[in-house]
Order: structure tokens, then sequence, then C-alpha cells
């Protein structure tokens, strides 16, 4: 019985991590490693990586967290929701990658994820 | 010049709690914001989003919450100064005076700053030359639409503000609407007008392009827009407006010597003072160990901070600690009959 349970008790101490790769826009890279289950924001907040901002905290409401994402990556990714589209209007210069970095939830398939931080949030 | 006991900076949820607890131990305060209406980032970010998080409230809006917190002042007379953004504070013997962009002249002992991450402020262009044909020919906001009359006009942006310009405008002028994809999140009944009239010919529409860059010395020539496979156009014009929202800035608080992390304030936990006597940060703005960016927060840092401007407001008084349950005095200002 032991053996049997032993497994999930130990997924409480094992936290199941991503690596997350995050070059701000003067080419330096900062990789992390992020818990699954987190935001692509939270990991940039938590770890201090500059250029996220995420003034409004993870709701969708500010265009703040804007990231771009590799191609390679682009279609990884669960696909946006409604309102995300909306809200990268209101980004600085957005393009046809871009993501609100609030909007990408880590887990084990985004293990090496790379995104790119634009030179200004607004 | 207004004298008041404590100003407060933000119309915030926070803000407007805090000018709550002042008026409840008989002080008076006034309010200032930069936004054209009360209720900061609940109001402007987020008025339909349900909060779950507020203390015996298991859910409600933003601006549900907004409006409760209006309701809660109605005992009270508090003046609101809005679409007024404060600029400077100065000390002068016991007092600040604080002057904002509409020269509104402040004298008080306390400013409380709630103002979140900052003042709303209009999202600019991402082109550096922008800036300077900035309030010439390159606006964010429309004060006087006659200035455009029978000029050439061209519109960024895919939201209200955009296409209601945009029909407006094209009554009189020619209107050329730029926006970088072919959905627009305005009205469903906007959207159609705008592309009626793109098919009547009284608007050009550029959909999947955005700005690339600008030409003109003194007075603007003509726009580049670049489309999402690089291709670019030229067009005329004589005016541009950007319509993409609005985005907080820390803005001219960053000038007033206090000490600033992260664009938060770093304040004590006793009075939320900052490094300068008198001025106090609380809500969203604020920064100490293990501070909370939730609204509850901001309710008791403003709370703590109230009881702090009563010293400085009244010297020779003493703050005697009461509850609104069984204090005859806080009754009678609250305007209910005691039991």
């Amino acid at each position: 019985m032991f053996s049997h349970t032993c497994p999930i008790f130990l997924q409480h101490y094992i936290q199941l991590m991503a690596k997350i790769t995050y070059i701000t826009h003067d080419n330096q890279n900062h990789t992390i490693e992020v818990q699954n289950g987190l935001t692509v924001m939270e990991g940039a907040v938590q770890n201090d990586i500059p250029g996220i901002d995420a003034d409004c905290g993870g709701g969708m409401a500010c265009a703040t967290c804007h990231v771009y994402v590799n191609d390679e990556w682009f279609d990884k990714i669960s696909s946006k929701e409604d309102g995300e589209e909306d809200m990268l209007d209101m980004a600085f210069e957005p393009k046809k990658n871009s993501r609100l970095s609030c909007q990408i939830i880590v887990s084990d398939e985004l293990d090496g994820l790379t995104v790119n931080i634009p030179s200004k949030q607004g | 010049m207004n004298k008041t006991d404590a100003l407060i900076i933000g119309a915030g949820p926070t803000g407007l709690f805090t000018a709550h607890q002042l008026k409840l131990i008989g002080l008076n305060c006034e309010v200032v914001d930069n936004l054209d209406k009360i209720g900061g980032q609940c109001i402007e970010l987020y008025p339909d989003k349900p909060i779950y998080d507020i203390p015996a409230v298991p859910e409600c809006t933003g601006e549900e919450l907004t409006n409760n917190l209006i309701n809660q002042l109605k005992p009270f007379d508090i003046k609101f100064h809005l679409n007024e953004r404060v600029d400077e504070l100065k000390k002068e013997n016991e007092n600040w005076i604080v002057k904002t962009n509409s020269g509104t002249i402040f004298q008080t002992p306390n400013v409380i700053i709630a103002g979140g991450v900052g003042s709303f402020e209009p999202r600019k262009f991402p082109v550096k030359e922008c800036e300077k044909f900035e309030n010439k020919s390159i606006f964010y906001s429309i004060k006087d639409k006659k200035t455009f009359e029978g000029k050439n006009i061209t519109i960024f942006g895919g939201g209200d503000s955009a296409l209601d310009w945009a029909v407006e405008l094209s009554k009189n002028s020619k209107v050329n609407l730029v926006h970088r994809r072919d959905d627009f999140r305005g009205a469903q009944s906007t959207v159609d007008k705008v592309h009626q009239l793109a098919k009547d010919g009284k608007i050009n529409l550029f959909t999947k392009y955005q700005m690339n860059s600008i030409k003109g010395n003194d007075q603007l020539e003509s726009i580049d827009i670049k489309s999402d496979d690089k291709e670019i156009k030229t067009i005329k014009t004589d005016y541009v407006l950007g319509f993409f929202g609005l985005i907080m800035q820390l803005g001219p608080i960053a000038n007033w010597g206090l000490n600033i992390n992260k664009k938060t304030i770093e304040v004590d936990t006793e009075k939320f003072e900052t490094n300068q006597k008198g001025i106090y940060a609380v809500g969203d703005i604020c920064n100490y160990p293990g501070k909370l960016k939730l609204i509850l927060s901001g309710f008791h840092e403003g709370a703590l901070a109230a009881r702090a401007c009563f010293k400085l407001a009244r010297p020779n008084e003493k703050y005697r600690f009461e509850f609104t349950t069984s204090s005859k005095t806080i009754k009678d200002r609250l305007g209910v009959k005691g039991d």
C-alpha cells in the first residue's frame, strides 16, 4: 500500500517545473524554472525579469505583459481566448506572434519555451 | 487656495474608503483624480469583471464595488477634482502646497497617495518622431472637432473611440482608418457603419497596417504605414489621431523625493507614511514587507493612514478610538440616529 501511495505523496515535494527563457529587448537571456500551472507572466514577475509590467496583475485588462513568441512555439501554446486579441490592439508594437504572457500557462509541454520581451510595455 | 485636512490623490477603491475613514474621525478631505470618473482601475480596467475577495461580499463587479463605495460616502460632503492630475508638491512650513495641471492649489498638512499604478494616460505611437508633432498634428483625444473640418485625417485604432470618431469626422473631412487586423473590437453597429462608409468611399480603410514612420518638418506632411507582409503605403495627411486606450504611468509622483522602488512607494506599516512627513501612500502604489496588492489591504492601509493624519491636522487634540456601533459622535457625522 505504501509503495502505491508513495509517488503521489512525493509529488508534493517534487514541484513540476518547465524551463522558460525570457529574452529582453537588449538581448539578455534569462532562463528560469517556472512551476507548472503558473503563467509565463507570473514566472517573470516572481523572478524579477525586467520588461514585463503586468499592471493589472493578470486580468487580461492592461496589455503590459506583452511578449513575442517564437514561431516554433507559437502553435504549441493554447490559442487566444476572446479578449486577448482586443487587448493586443493596445500593446506596444504588436506583431503576428504577440501574446499576453498572463494567458500562457506553464506546463510540461512548454518546457523550453522562449519568449521575447518588447522594448516597452506602453 | 483650497485648505483641507487631507488631500487624497486617486479616486479608486482605496482612495474612496480612505476618504470615508477621514470623515468618520472628523477630518475633512478632498480627492483628485486624473480620470474623468470615480473608481480608478475598477472602473477603467474591469467594470464588468467579478471580484471574489472583498470581505463579506461574495461577488461583485468593479462597477458595483465603486458604486457601493460612493454610496458609503453619501453622508459626507467631499469635493472631487476629476480630470486633474497632481503635478507639484512643495513643503511650506507645516503644510504641503499641492498644484494640479489645471492650476488648482491645495494647502494641507496631509497628502495621501492612493494612486494605484499611477495615473491613466493615453497610449502613444511607438514611433519616436511622433512626439514632436504631439498636440500639434498628432492627438490622442479630441477637444474640438472643428479643428479637423475639411482636412485629411488618419485615425489609428480598432475600438469604439477610433470607430466613433471615424464615423463622426467622415461627415466633414477625408478620413483614413488604420487598424492592425481585420476585426474591430468596437460595437457591432458602429463596425457595420464603418464598413458601409468604406464601401461608399467616405472612409479609406487600411486593415493589417500599423504606423511605420512619419514625414514633415514643422508641419506633418505624410505618414508611412506598414502591413504584416512588410508592404509600405504612404498616406498624405494633415492630422493623425491615435486611440489605443489608456495605460498607467507613475508620472510626476516620481519627482516628489519619495523612496520609489519598482513603481511603488516605500512606507512604514504603522502610519503608511513615506520618507516625507505628512505624505502617505496606500493601496497598490505602496510597498512594505509582506505587501499584498489586494483591495482589502488598501482599505486597511487607508484606515491607518487616516488616523495618522489626525495628529498633523489637529495637533492640539487627542485622537480617541471609537466604534461606529456605539459612538454618538460618529453617528452624528453619519447622520444616523443613535439608539
